[in-house]
């Protein structure tokens, strides 16, 4: 027993001689907390974004030569804490903002994170930046887009991604052109699931093709993770708009494709916002149901060697997926902390949120397509940025604005 | 009648239907033991998964998953009924609520482990083009899934009143003590029970996946149904399932259309709320 014990002391005295000789200083791991939906019926989504977060964090623990431009992935871990690697807790939060902002309570008093990065859906991410906001612990949002979340007068709050007033700028912009160059786009219709998301993106659409003379002629919210979206599709089929926007999360954007087979309806141009319809779990199950169907995305994989390309590649490896434009975000997201706490040289929150405010990667040091990262006295990304996708032949191509595109924009709409 | 409105009432009654499918094995176990099996919509989701694994491994339809799916499903719940539920039975009230709760939990995550939460679905060519009356147009798998479900529901509801075993399962929910002077073994009717309720729940699931997405969690989507459905309808009364199944089916659709998809769950639950109101037993449910 006494000898056991030697042992492990000795052994450990060794682990801890050989950890410290490496590096000079002691490591240790800054912890961060990461709460997405692992259950429930955003999981796949989750899933997919939880293993970019894990790609993230082994780019900075472990490195890739292929990546020098992406700061800190050359696998010294945080230079600027003497190499400490970063080590992440993810928690659940079981698609409802209750579970959500409980983890939250409990990744920062249990568990000690120095920062916290989520929640995917907006009306989640309410909850769980207000619990980070009591606690004086910064807050990533990396995905959640929902206008509202940096209105809210919050200081340890900051969002990453392009929001909902830039999509629809996008959307309007797009739609504008393509009835310039002759399409029908005379009757506007918009589809939205009615949580926190997908009644915000809906409003600012609202106002923003208004003001641009868009004629929205029908909306349509409804209750998310419906059993049944028949009646939705037949209000569609009833009016007949040009123009579509469906505003919805993976397992209703599964039953609209199908659906709208079955009761045989199209319009000339469908839209997608994002969420649901890029989940990899909704390519795989649907592409073939809506060929020619448009989308945003803030991340489109590039030539062969680039660094979207080799990031798309370690990812496929990972996960068996093309890596997804909301998981790349996450991913962007975790990156950007890193960055953050690496230049604070500290785990101390104050001094991240310092050094998260003082944030400024240029477009080539970024893994998405953004124009860079600087966030604004509201923790807004302002270089943030998305293009417009076209799913073809099962994937998603990005096809405006022109300068981005790597395909031909095809209308009207296939579908099946 | 608008035939856009015709066609938004044969869909509210084809997914009634099916409503009224996937809820009889709930209202069976139900009427049979007066134990709610909250496993039930997990039980609906493994039946799923199971109509997925026949698809992948020989690319069989509905004639091979369907049967394949009841006597998967049946012997899981003989074996919930012998390893589970005939122990909680014994207990307080409570426990049985957690026994089956717990149960339904351990399917979910155990799908979750093995599957993954990526969400699946078969290909929607698997039963060919969908049937077009006039203008209105009937989804194969729908129609399919709508007519399976009238003959199941209406043949346990004929197994249970016109055959031996039935009036034998009933004297057993009636009286046990009193069946078992008459010679009949109370836990052999109940594991019946859980067989017929369980296959029958096998055959809602299969049928569900030919057009319905299937994930780990598409069982809580649903169970929330198939426990409106059975109370509307009386626990325990497999035609008030039948009849519920369609009313909300026919009433979901017809609401989402004509006044908006957000406003029809205050309908059919308002509607809920007032029959139980007037008649606590459900529709066609004994007082």
């Amino acid at each position: 027993m006494f000898l056991q014990r030697g042992v492990v002391a000795v052994l450990g005295a060794a682990l801890l001689a050989l950890g410290t000789a490496q590096n000079g200083v002691a490591q240790q791991s800054v912890r961060i907390g990461a709460i997405y939906p692992l259950s429930g019926n955003a999981a796949s989504a989750g899933s997919s974004s939880k293993a970019a977060i894990e790609l993230a964090v082994d780019l900075v623990n472990h490195g890739n030569p292929d990546l020098k431009d992406v700061p800190l992935a050359d696998g010294k871990g945080l230079p600027g804490l003497g190499g400490a690697k970063i080590e992440v807790i993810f928690a659940d939060n079981q698609g409802t903002p209750a579970a959500g902002q409980n983890q939250a309570l409990r990744l920062i008093t249990e568990e000690k994170v120095v920062a916290l990065i989520g929640a995917y859906q907006s009306g989640i991410t309410v909850t769980t930046s207000a619990m980070a906001e009591r606690h004086g612990i910064p807050f990533m949002a990396p995905e959640s887009v929902a206008a509202n979340l940096t209105e809210r007068g919050f200081k340890w709050f900051f969002r990453a991604t392009p929001v909902a007033g830039d999509f629809a700028r996008a959307y309007s912009e797009f739609l504008k052109e393509q009835q310039a160059a002759g399409q029908k786009t005379a009757s506007i219709a918009v589809v939205n699931e009615n949580t926190e998301y997908g009644n915000s993106v809906a409003s600012v659409i609202k106002e923003q093709f208004a003001k641009d003379g868009l004629n929205i002629s029908q909306v349509i919210p409804y209750s998310a993770n419906t059993t049944d979206v028949q009646p939705q599709v037949l209000q569609l089929k009833e009016k007949n708009p040009d123009v579509v926007i469906f505003i919805s999360y993976t397992s209703d954007a599964i039953l609209y494709a199908k659906t709208m087979k079955d009761l045989n309806w199209k319009p000339a141009i469908m839209i997608a916002d994002d969420a649901g319809f890029n989940d990899p779990s909704f390519v795989a199950t649907s592409a073939g149901l809506v060929e020619g169907l448009v989308n945003r995305s803030s991340f489109a994989v590039g030539k062969p060697g680039s660094v979207s390309a080799v990031i798309n590649d370690l990812y496929k490896k990972k996960t068996g997926n093309d890596l997804d434009d909301p998981s790349a975000r996450a991913m962007q997201g975790m990156l950007i902390l890193a960055d953050a706490i690496n230049r604070a040289g500290s785990t101390e929150p104050a001094k991240i949120q310092a050094a998260l405010k003082a944030t400024d990667l240029k477009a080539s040091q970024v893994i998405t397509g953004y124009n860079g990262v600087k966030f604004d006295d509201k923790g807004q990304n302002v270089l943030a940025s998305s293009l417009i996708t076209q799913m073809q032949g099962g994937k998603y191509v990005p096809v405006w604005p022109k300068d981005k595109a790597a395909g031909e924009l095809k209308l009207p709409y296939k579908g099946w | 009648m608008s035939s856009i409105l015709l066609q938004v009432i044969v869909s509210g009654l084809l997914i009634g239907a099916v409503y009224a499918l996937f809820s009889s094995g709930l209202t069976l176990i139900w009427g049979m033991m007066n134990v709610i099996n909250f496993a039930h919509g997990d039980f609906v989701m493994l039946a799923m998964y199971t109509a997925f694994l026949v698809w992948t491994a020989f690319g069989g339809g509905p004639a091979a998953s369907v049967p394949i799916a009841a006597v998967v499903l049946a012997t899981i719940g003989v074996l919930s009924y012998f390893l589970l539920v005939r122990h909680i039975m014994r207990g307080p009230m409570l426990a049985q609520i957690m026994g089956t709760f717990g149960l339904a939990l351990l399917l979910r995550y155990s799908a979750f482990w093995y599957f993954g939460a990526n969400f699946k679905t078969l290909p929607d060519t698997l039963l060919g083009p969908p049937f077009v009356f006039g203008s209105i147009r009937v989804d194969a798998p729908r129609l399919l899934a709508g007519t399976i479900g009238l003959i199941v529901t209406l043949s346990l509801h004929l197994i249970l009143t016109r055959t031996a075993l039935g009036s034998r399962m009933l004297a057993v929910s009636e009286d046990a003590t009193a069946a078992q002077l008459m010679g009949i073994r109370p836990e052999h009717m109940q594991a019946a029970a859980w067989a017929l309720a369980a296959g029958a729940t096998g055959i809602a699931g299969a049928l569900i996946a030919t057009f319905f997405y299937t994930s780990p969690t598409v069982g809580e989507t649903l169970a929330i149904v198939a426990f409106v459905t059975v109370a509307f309808g009386g626990f325990g009364s497999v035609p008030g399932a039948l009849l519920a199944g369609l009313l909300i089916g026919v009433i979901e659709a017809v609401s989402a259309f004509m006044i908006g998809p957000v406003y029809k769950d205050v309908i059919v639950y308002t509607l809920f709320v007032l029959v139980l109101w007037t008649r606590p037993q459900g529709l066609m449910g004994k007082a």
